[in-house]
């Protein structure tokens, strides 16, 4: 009796969870779906289902002239991305190495401060730092984005490194500098190859921040400093240019292929699980 | 102390005392960068926000006076944490399940799982913000589905609303809430899942008494992530809600790059800062104080 009504709460409990999980699994894949569909569209208007299958909008995309606007854009984004990951993968292993392996309290307290800009509105960030550049006398540029970008992005970095070096047996440390090996050449040749992976995943996901990153943007990007997201949302905005959906096509296509790439490289979903 | 140690560990000893000054210093150069480049621009935000005039040459609290004083300032604050915490709510409800699906699958299907879980997060939050219009949209692919099975006579108003709103910031977050709370949960000793069946605990109380408890700390991560993203999400704000649902980040832009009220735009900003980390302070400290009354660790 008790078994009987124990597993029908059972079949209830993996009913509930099953439908619901399914729900979110259809509900993080769905969009993307759509959006690959949408691309392909033959309509000049969004409208579901499409109606025919045509490449026409991404080929309006690669159209050089036609489509010139957005091939800067990209092209910002990406030099913007390179510079700002490389300037985060630098500073951020660098205060890793300082702070991931202490216990100090204010080891602690730097750390959260770092991480920060995970939490707090970046907007209200994007706008001080639109004010702060305008009063040292600066126009909007690439640079100034560059370095608001290196800023929001280290976290990224900050924590994958922390975590690799966290898991580093200190005995290899101790026994290389009981060895005579310098400081340095033990960071060299023991430190940086074991944390590399970890600093390799920070690195992709600090870069596909900085493309992705809109609050920043928003604010320090100026009519000769374009960037992807906010010239993608400028076409939205008012009277909807379906070569976004071609676009955001090229986009699903390159994260599809940099992350089975990162996954045999590095490992990547099982380090942003930790 | 170190004399006691013999020669070659005494020296490992004092290399790495020598050495731990220089760690330290490691961090001086993200420090300064922090300082130079994000601390000074949030204080000069706050000044910025006791002047009186658009060209900063008054200083006053006038701007502070006119946000605090009028009722509709106060319905946009309220409004964005309130979107903010329904999107924390509907990720918990909807992604909670897809962790504990993940939980109990195999080494496969959880490689699987995850991937689909990341891939939503490195895509543009532009381009899933698109997919919303298009599922939205009044000739989108809910209209046309409940259309087509003749549930409703003429198509729903979907984009512009909360409603769609909401539903869009829940997948656009997921990924946020799902990830903090998968790597709780990877480390829960499976053992205690195995002796709560085996004690004849139903799967409902495992989940209650057991899972729940010890995925809280990831779940407190989870939601202070989608909550601080949801709130400051301008583009899936203005583009699925429109003109007329109006959230701080909506005001902050409107005020700093259209009206070029820099010390208003500044008090919106400085708002939506400080209530947004209010409330994670209170979702942090409730998350401590449930945890603090597990036995089981």
């Amino acid at each position: 009796m008790l078994r009987k009504r124990q597993s029908a709460a059972d079949w209830s409990y993996d009913v509930a969870i099953g439908v619901t999980a399914a729900i979110a699994l259809a509900i993080l894949i769905g969009p993307v779906l759509v959006v690959l569909a949408t691309s392909l569209t033959e309509d000049r208007s969004l409208r579901f289902p499409p109606t025919g299958l045509s490449f026409q909008w991404y080929r309006e995309l690669f159209d050089a002239s036609r489509s010139y606007p957005i091939h800067r854009a990209a092209t910002n984004s990406l030099t913007v991305a390179a510079w700002a990951t490389a300037a985060a993968v630098l500073l951020g292993t660098m205060a890793a190495l300082a702070l991931a392996r202490s216990r100090a309290r204010w080891a602690r307290s730097l750390d959260m401060v770092f991480m920060s800009p995970m939490i707090l509105p970046g907007l209200a960030f994007g706008l001080a730092a639109l004010m702060y550049f305008t009063f040292l006398g600066f126009r909007p540029s690439l640079q100034l984005i560059m370095i608001g970008h290196a800023l929001v992005i280290v976290p990224f970095v900050l924590r994958t490194s922390s975590a690799s070096l966290s898991q580093l047996d200190s005995a290899l440390l101790e026994s290389s500098a009981s060895l005579g090996a310098s400081w340095f050449y033990t960071l060299r040749r023991v430190t940086l190859p074991i944390i590399a992976p970890g600093i390799v995943a920070g690195a992709f996901l600090a870069f596909m921040a900085s493309i992705d990153n809109v609050p920043i943007s928003l604010f320090l990007s100026g009519p000769r400093s374009d960037m992807l997201p906010i010239r993608m949302w400028g076409m939205m905005e008012s009277t909807l240019d379906v070569r976004v959906a071609a676009v955001s096509g090229v986009l699903i296509g390159s994260v599809l292929l940099l992350m089975l790439l990162m996954e045999r490289l590095v490992g990547l979903t099982r380090r942003i699980r930790g | 102390m170190t004399s006691v140690l013999p020669g070659r560990a005494s020296r490992a000893a004092g290399i790495s005392q020598w050495l731990r000054p220089a760690e330290w210093q490691l961090a001086l150069p993200m420090l300064a960068a922090f300082v130079a480049f994000f601390a000074t621009p949030l204080l000069l935000l706050a000044a910025v926000s006791v002047f009186d005039d658009t060209q900063i040459t008054q200083a006053g609290f006038a701007m502070w006076r006119k946000f605090l004083g009028d009722p509709f300032y106060w319905k946009v604050t309220f409004d964005t944490l309130k979107l903010g915490l329904m999107t924390v709510a509907a990720t918990v409800l909807i992604g909670y399940p897809l962790a504990l699906v993940y939980l109990s699958a195999g080494p496969r299907l959880q490689r699987l799982l995850l991937f689909i879980i990341v891939m939503p997060l490195l895509l543009s939050v532009v381009v899933r913000t698109f997919a919303w219009i298009v599922i939205l949209g009044h000739e989108g692919v809910i209209n046309y589905t409940l259309l087509s099975l003749g549930l409703v006579p003429a198509p729903l108003r979907l984009l512009h609303t909360e409603f769609g709103l909401v539903l869009s910031l829940t997948q656009i977050e997921m990924p946020l809430m799902l990830l903090p709370l998968i790597s709780v949960m990877h480390r829960i000793d499976p053992n205690l899942r195995d002796a709560a069946a085996a004690l004849g605990a139903s799967k409902w109380r495992t989940l209650f008494t057991v899972i729940l408890p010890l995925s809280l700390p990831g779940l407190v991560a989870g939601c202070l992530l989608v909550f601080a993203s949801s709130t400051t999400a301008f583009i899936s704000q203005q583009i699925i809600g429109g003109n007329r649902l109006v959230y701080l980040p909506l005001l902050i832009w409107q005020q700093s790059l259209v009206v070029y009220n820099w010390p208003l735009a500044s008090v919106a900003a400085l708002t939506l800062l400080v209530s947004v980390t209010a409330v994670i302070v209170v979702i942090s400290a409730l998350g401590r104080r449930g945890s603090r009354h597990l036995h089981v660790a």
